[in-house]
Formats: C-alpha cells, sequence, structure tokens
C-alpha cells in the first residue's frame, strides 16, 4: 500500500503522462490542456469581443471531460493517496523560510502563506493569484500552448515552436523566481 | 460512453499530477532553483517516451481509433509569439506555482484559492483573444 501512498517518484510519472498522451492521439485528439480555458471563454460569451472565441465549442466537449475528470483525480488523490505534504530539497525549503518567510514547505501541498482560503482575504495574496493565473492564461494563449501542449506533446513530435516556447517557459519560469521573487516577497 | 473513456483518462491525469507532485507550487519553485531533478525527470522520461512513441507512430503509419490519422500536425513556424508567449507563460507558472493542467488537479483536491488563480487564467486567456491582433506574432 506504502506504493500507493507515498509520492510517485518521476520514472513513475514521466512515463504514465507519456501514457495519457498516447492514448489521446489514439482517440483522435492531442494532450493539451490550456485550451480548455479558450473554450470556457467561449462557453461563456467571450465570441461577442473577439472573433478569436468564436468556433465551435462542443466539438471540444471532450476536453472539458478530461477537466472534469481531472477534478475528480485531484479529489481522489489528496483524500485517499496521499498526507497532502511535499518534501522538497531542504536547502531550498530553508532558503524559502530565510528570505520570504514561507515555512510550510514539508508541511503542505502548498504554502499556506499563499494559499490558505483565510489568505483570500490579504489583498497582496489575492494580487499574487490573480495576476500569476493571468499571465498562465495570456502566455498559454499567446504562445499556443502550455507545458502538456508544447513541451510533451509537441516537443515529442520535434516541434521547432514548441522548443523556443518551452525555452520561454523557462526564462520566464527563471527570471521571476531569481529577479522577482526577491522583489516581490522581501 | 466514449465521454466515460475521457472521464477516466481525466481521472487517471488528475492522480498522477497530484501524486508525482508536479501540481504543487514547491516543486515548481523547487525545479527553477535547481534544487532537484525530480521535474526534470518527470518532464524528461515523458519526452523520451513520447518522441519515441510519435516516430513509431510515423514509421508504421499507425492510425487513430476508427481509421483517422493522429493528431501530429505540424506546429504554424515562427519565433515571436512562441518566444514572448512562453516567457509571459514561464512567469506566471513560476508565480502561481501551477499550469494550466494541475490548476483543476487542485480544485479538486479542495484548494480553494486555486479558483482565484483559475479565474485569473481566464481573464488572461480573454484579454489574449481581444488584443490578439495588435500583437506581434
Amino acid at each position: 500500500m506504502n506504493l500507493l501512498y507515498n509520492p510517485w517518484p518521476w520514472y513513475v510519472a514521466g512515463p504514465l503522462i507519456a501514457l495519457t498522451m498516447f492514448i489521446l492521439l489514439y482517440a483522435g485528439k492531442k494532450f493539451g490542456m490550456s485550451s480548455n480555458l479558450t473554450t470556457m471563454c467561449s462557453i461563456g460569451g467571450a465570441g461577442k469581443y473577439s472573433d478569436y472565441f468564436k468556433f465551435d465549442w462542443k466539438s471540444q466537449r471532450w476536453n472539458l471531460i478530461v477537466v472534469v475528470g481531472a477534478i475528480i483525480g485531484g479529489f481522489i488523490a489528496s483524500q485517499y493517496m496521499s498526507d497532502n505534504t511535499v518534501k522538497i530539497n531542504p536547502e531550498v525549503a530553508q532558503q524559502l523560510s530565510n528570505d520570504y518567510g514561507i515555512e510550510s514547505a514539508g508541511e503542505a501541498y502548498l504554502p499556506t502563506e499563499l494559499f490558505a482560503s483565510e489568505q483570500l482575504t490579504n489583498p497582496f495574496v489575492l494580487v499574487i493569484l490573480i495576476l500569476g493565473g493571468f499571465l498562465v492564461g495570456f502566455g498559454a494563449r499567446y504562445a499556443g500552448g502550455c507545458t502538456s501542449g508544447h513541451a510533451i506533446s509537441g516537443l515529442s513530435n520535434l516541434q521547432l515552436p514548441s522548443l523556443i516556447a518551452v525555452i520561454g517557459f523557462f526564462i520566464g519560469g527563471l527570471v521571476m523566481i531569481h529577479l522577482l521573487f526577491p522583489l516581490i516577497f522581501s | 460512453m466514449k465521454y466515460l473513456s475521457y472521464l477516466t483518462i481525466g481521472i487517471f491525469f488528475g492522480i498522477i499530477m497530484y501524486k508525482s507532485e508536479a501540481a504543487s507550487w514547491f516543486r515548481i519553485y523547487e525545479m527553477f532553483q535547481f534544487g532537484s531533478f525530480h521535474m526534470y525527470g518527470i518532464i524528461g522520461s515523458a519526452l523520451v517516451i513520447g518522441v519515441i512513441g510519435v516516430q513509431i507512430i510515423k514509421k508504421y503509419n499507425i492510425k487513430a481509433i476508427g481509421g483517422t490519422e493522429m493528431n501530429l500536425h505540424p506546429k504554424k513556424k515562427g519565433v515571436t509569439n512562441y518566444l514572448i508567449g512562453g516567457i509571459i507563460f514561464g512567469l506566471g507558472w513560476a508565480l502561481a506555482g501551477a499550469c494550466p493542467g494541475p490548476m483543476y488537479v487542485l480544485a479538486g483536491a479542495g484548494y480553494y484559492s486555486i479558483l482565484v488563480v483559475i479565474a485569473g487564467a481566464l481573464l488572461g486567456t480573454f484579454v489574449y483573444g481581444v488584443v490578439k491582433n495588435k500583437l506581434p506574432h
């Protein structure tokens, strides 16, 4: 039972993610999660404001069902298969605590300093969450895909545009963590 | 029946994301600090198998269910939108600690603050759709 309960190592998770992609390819679809955001905008009536959202969203229903599944999967995994803590490199955890006062590494799945529901009344935290989400949504559409669409699907198909996008993901991530975090959090 | 299989794929994917901790803000932070091989191992091993599998599909012309072509179209050529869009995505990925798949997984796991992140992502998607034609691509 420990195999199910303990965190899964990378060499289990990576191949299973590849399997997810192949199952979707075999179904005649493709593995890409961020396009669901476009579909939801379209369902919400965004077509009134831009032709970008004018498409037959019903053709994307299958992917929304995948999203529903992912929600259920998150529920099952967190309720029955995990103690909901993440043990990262102790040095990194120490650095998070020393530099930014984020003390919950090793004790929570997400930093409680940012994701505890009580923190939603904190304007600073609210701005971080909205801004983070905004950049993810905007950037994924501008780049034409996210981690699943480019880093997994696109690179597996040896697509140069996906390589450029993934290099961009890492430039952005490194700039955020190494240059902007010290300005934002300390 | 068809929808049931997509639901199953989604559940499978959600459990993998949560159990591998790829949905954890801490793991994303640690990755960009080069503090562990974990995330690189996940993406790298998925990729190695992905590349080999796609090559096999192409070599033997394996069809999708029902005999249709697999959805392996080449991406549109370009640099600007992929690079700038990618950088913007990366900034958000590191800040929110979640990409578009794990967001839903975390919502299911009961981290309701992630709904604010999802709302932000929907807003970002919407704004892109509105200003798209004014951006360099």
